[in-house]
């Protein structure tokens, strides 16, 4: 494990990816994937369905293993040993498609656990972090309920509330709008622009292209596995470089 | 039947609850572990968990106490008959919980295992704070029809000579020649301390099925 020879651009970046590489047994999930992502950079990673995109993003805090290539996270090598597995993940808050908060929590709990079991804050401490997050994602007033007694909105601001907790340097949204009803989109599309506003380092995989083009520096397309082609989001969308890049934003956008 | 025979029955109904009360929890304690080392994902250990469920379900609770009341007899361990109906109750109990456990952990949806992996929760947290409590919620009236089954599966500990409930009853019925009654009246001494834990085992899987809903 050398740390000191990987090169300056590598260095510099939150996310750094190079030639990863997934299987499951057979199937080749992802193929020499090579990524870096700056400081406060927002990525958009977008493709067909089973074409690794959230393969992907869940490699980067280990939800899957990787069998190739190598994956550093704000400096730390992402190695198969739980410590450094726990390193990446306290520095990297993920949001799921469907919210997945703890049902037997309130919601207040759902942002304090964390925070008290892996970093070791006072419940005072945790509180208040707490419900300063939930202030921010304007659901303070919502606190003591369960989640099953919100909206799938207010479910996934909290979730982006409780991901917030944690203080990471990274979040990861995958798909974090496609489980919600249409009029509840707007509100965790806004609190997900505000987190990009204050300078977040995101990778969203989405569908939302109106997000990417509003918030991305980069958009990412993939298919089989594999990153297919790279731009801001302007000349992704105005002149998509490859044929299956085309063919997926005729098919999303509606026009062919 | 007088008041010295009937209170004779209480005796034997208080050694019932007593096995009773130290088979399920020694068995809850033994089958927690048995249920964690069954979903711990470490394909050597699950095995083994598995093999020793299926010994314990395969085969019927008489045999398993006399193996261990004669078993361990045989190999020079002198316990008198309490101790060995209770270890073997243990073992029962632990084998079914473990299984019991095993399902409800494992029907706790992946995304709650996922979601507190993200957080940066260790294996102890995200047991004991995520999945646990909702495994336990899961498995509850499963776990109350099981005691139910362990209070009757007491009275096979009369065979090793354990003067608990039914044995109670046969020494009285052999004393005043009227089983009819005797063992009638065991029978309501054990509908009445399985028949609420039935009830309360039934509401609390209708409450259940109404909060997922």
């Amino acid at each position: 494990m050398s740390d000191i020879s990987t090169t300056k651009a590598t260095a510099d970046a939150m996310i750094s990816m190079t030639g990863v590489a997934k299987w499951y047994g057979a199937f080749q999930a992802l193929n020499d994937i090579n990524i870096s992502v700056r400081k406060g950079e927002k990525i958009v990673l977008c493709g067909p369905s089973g074409s690794g995109k959230s393969t992907l993003i869940r490699c980067i805090n280990h939800l899957e293993a990787y069998q190739q290539g190598e994956i550093r996270v704000g400096g730390i090598l992402l190695g198969h040993q739980a410590k450094s597995i726990d390193a990446v993940r306290r520095e990297v808050g993920m949001v799921f498609q469907q919210f997945n908060l703890f049902p037997h929590l309130t919601v207040l709990q759902n942002c304090m656990l964390a925070p008290m079991r892996a970093l070791g804050l006072g419940k005072a401490e945790a509180e208040g972090r707490a419900r300063q997050l939930l202030e921010r994602v304007k659901i303070a007033e919502q606190a003591e309920k369960y989640p099953a007694q919100l909206s799938g909105g207010q479910q996934q601001r909290v979730a982006i509330a409780r991901a917030l907790c944690m203080r990471p340097q990274v979040m990861l949204f995958d798909e974090p709008t496609s489980a919600l009803d249409p009029e509840m989109v707007k509100e965790v599309l806004d609190t997900m622009i505000d987190l990009a506003r204050e300078g977040m380092t995101m990778i969203c995989v989405t569908h939302e292209m109106g997000f990417a083009r509003q918030v991305a520096d980069r958009v990412i397309f993939m298919a089989s596995g594999a990153i297919v082609e790279e731009a801001p989001p302007a000349e992704f969308f105005s002149d998509p470089k490859h044929e299956r890049t085309r063919k997926f934003l005729g098919e999303i956008l509606g026009r062919h | 039947m007088g008041q010295d025979e009937f209170f004779f029955l209480l005796m034997g109904l208080k050694w019932t609850v007593a096995l009773s009360a130290i088979g399920f929890v020694c068995g809850c304690v033994a089958g927690l572990g048995i249920a964690l080392a069954r979903t711990s994902g470490v394909p050597l250990v699950e095995r083994i968990t598995a093999g020793y469920i299926a010994l314990f379900q395969g085969t019927p609770l008489l045999m398993q106490l006399f193996v261990v009341y004669y078993g361990l007899a045989l190999v020079g361990i002198k316990v008198d008959a309490w101790a060995a109906v209770s270890v073997g109750l243990t073992l029962h109990a632990s084998a079914y919980l473990g299984e019991i456990w095993r399902g409800a952990i494992e029907a706790v949806p992946r995304g709650q295992t996922e979601a507190s992996k993200a957080l940066a929760l260790g294996y102890v947290s995200r047991m004991k704070d995520v999945v646990l409590p909702q495994a336990l919620r899961i498995s509850l009236p499963a776990t109350i029809g099981f005691l139910v089954q362990l209070i009757k599966g007491t009275s096979l500990a009369s065979i090793v000579g354990f003067t608990e409930l039914t044995r109670a009853g046969n020494i009285i019925s052999n004393q005043i020649f009227q089983p009819l009654t005797v063992f009638g009246i065991v029978g309501i001494l054990y509908f009445v301390m399985c028949c609420p834990l039935t009830i309360y085992g039934a509401h609390l899987e209708r409450k259940f099925a109404a909060s997922v809903r």
